[in-house]
């Protein structure tokens, strides 16, 4: 018994450091590709350089991490109110019934593969955009749109488990003193899930910032800094995605160092949502 | 006033004040008056009724589903189950303290002032007054008046349960719920609830529920007894505890299995 509890003990230890163990290299590849490019151009000329035109040696990536900044704060703009408004309608007012069958389909869009919502923005939200606000339509808009309903799962179903965690006795106390429910979410219910729905909002926006298929087939992919949100734009996922397939040498190189400039974005989202996520806890 | 004329005095009356949970009778026809500017104090084994009874009294078993009402509970002059009657107004005439404090995830000063709020008090120098004058209210202000930004959690129980009680008085109420205020409380932290009672009874009519019959016994000036639903006896407390009428009474406050 205890031998055979000694080796469950050691093949679990080894699954799980499996799983560290990609992690570690994957960031070990990300960083020793792209790290001979840093020393060749430099940081501050691909960070800060506005022109991406790989066939004559020019490797500015900021045109690309505007890209993922202004569609991402689309997205939210977009998905945190609507998901937050359904969540506080799911938990606060909807009958007990109905929350029951609509949080899970909610929940579904979450598996609906990403290419299909690029489909339907490619066939509906693109020529609308192009028809009535005028553009291209593959745009800032046609991307923040999708990357805002792609998001919505996340927002709706954290957002819901953090007001849910509130004690009914709050909204009791509060109910008593006059209130009628919307003061009672307003006063009481909100302030007490704040950190809860931050914490979704953020693993939103890394949602929206890691998201690649569904970008590039609404996104138009220009390497140009958007000046309105009719512009067509390429974020840096998609950077990578576009041009993988033929890039070699020096321009490989660079696609690997803006991997190398989301995996920062993206694990510096991880640790600010950790911290609000524990901050709930205690 | 007619019929009322021998409830002089009473703040809230119970008239033949029946509550059914689905077709279950939880209440079966009460007739108790509340006394002003005196402490009322509601006895009864567990499932009595008498958390329903007080609940009743400011509408809280509204929220429960399958709740329904028959008879009146009459304060002033009004039935408060008239379908004219709003809410926020009983609410904030009538207020409750339940039986774990309350404090919310908020500043000690949000405590009070979310009530005000909700009234539609808006003036930052008015909250300021409610605030302090609701914390004196319960002889917490001395204590908290430097720390009015920081978290109430932070307080101890005694002092949250004070915190609720100077929420519910924010209001201007004249009428004071306490669902069992002291039992997640230590026994000085209850005696000291009970010295502040005791203040509050010179400006409101106070009803307690209690599980506890020595608190009954110092803390009230009269004491309805229930069982099962229905009032077996009302009285002043000294009377109810010295020479009880009903043989079932006497069985409870002594201890005995009724």
């Amino acid at each position: 018994m205890n031998r055979k509890e000694k080796f469950a003990e050691v093949v679990l230890t080894v699954v799980g450091l499996t799983s560290v163990a990609v992690l570690a290299l994957i960031i070990f590849f990300i960083f020793r590709e792209g790290a001979p490019f840093f020393a060749e151009v430099g940081l501050g000329s691909f960070i800060g350089g506005t022109k991406w035109s790989p066939g004559k040696g020019q490797f500015g990536v900021l045109p690309m991490i505007a890209g993922s900044f202004f569609v991402t704060l689309g997205a939210l703009v977009i998905g945190v109110p609507l998901g937050l408004g359904c969540a506080l309608y799911l938990s606060e007012f909807a009958p007990k019934r109905t929350a029951a069958i609509l949080k899970p389909l909610i929940e579904i869009l979450a598996g609906i593969p990403s290419v299909v919502f690029g489909f339907i923005g490619l066939t509906v939200i693109v020529p609308l955009i192009r028809d009535r606000l005028g553009g291209p339509g593959f745009s800032v808009l046609a991307s923040a749109l999708v990357l805002g309903i792609m998001i919505l799962p996340t927002m709706v179903s954290i957002s819901y488990d953090a007001l849910r965690a509130v004690p009914q006795v709050y909204r009791e106390g509060m109910l008593a003193v006059g209130a009628n429910r919307w003061q009672a979410v307003t006063s009481v219910v909100l302030p007490a899930a704040r950190s809860g729905i931050l914490a979704a909002g953020i693993l939103s926006m890394g949602r929206a910032v890691g998201e690649t298929m569904a970008v590039i087939m609404v996104a138009g992919n220009a390497t140009i800094i958007p000046g309105s949100v009719l512009d067509p734009v390429r974020t840096l996922t998609s950077n990578i995605a576009l041009e993988m397939g033929y890039a070699a040498g020096l321009h490989r190189q660079a696609l690997f160092a803006t991997g190398v400039v989301l995996f920062v974005i993206i694990g510096a989202l991880n640790i600010v949502a950790r911290s609000f996520v524990r901050n709930r806890v205690r | 006033m007619g019929t009322e004329s021998m409830s002089a005095g009473a703040k809230v009356t119970a008239k033949d004040f029946r509550l059914y949970y689905g077709d279950f009778l939880a209440l079966k026809g009460l007739n108790v008056d509340f006394p002003d500017k005196s402490i009322t104090a509601i006895i009864g084994p567990s499932g009595c009724g008498k958390s329903t009874f007080l609940r009743s009294i400011n509408r809280m078993n509204d929220l429960i589903e399958g709740v329904r009402v028959a008879g009146e509970i009459v304060y002033q002059g009004t039935n408060i189950y008239d379908p004219s009657v709003d809410l926020m107004w009983l609410r904030s005439r009538v207020g409750m303290v339940f039986q774990r404090p309350v404090a919310f995830p908020l500043s000690i000063y949000d405590n009070v002032a979310c009530a005000p709020r909700v009234q539609g008090v808006r003036k930052r120098s008015e909250l300021d007054e409610i605030v302090e004058r609701s914390l004196r209210g319960v002889g917490l202000w001395d204590d908290v008046k430097d720390d009015l930004k920081k978290s109430a959690l932070g307080l101890s129980l005694g002092n949250q349960q004070k915190l609720c009680i100077a929420r519910a008085i924010s209001t201007n109420p004249d009428v004071i719920l306490l669902d069992e205020p002291a039992s997640a409380l230590d026994p000085i932290a209850t005696l000291v609830l009970e010295d502040l009672m005791w203040k509050l009874r010179e400006d409101y009519c106070l009803v307690i529920v209690t599980h506890n019959m020595q608190q009954a016994a110092r803390a009230s000036d009269y004491t309805v007894f229930m069982l099962g639903g229905e009032v077996v006896e009302t009285g002043p407390t000294r009377q109810v505890f010295t020479n009880p009428r009903d043989p079932r009474t006497e069985r409870y406050i002594t201890g005995k299995l009724v």
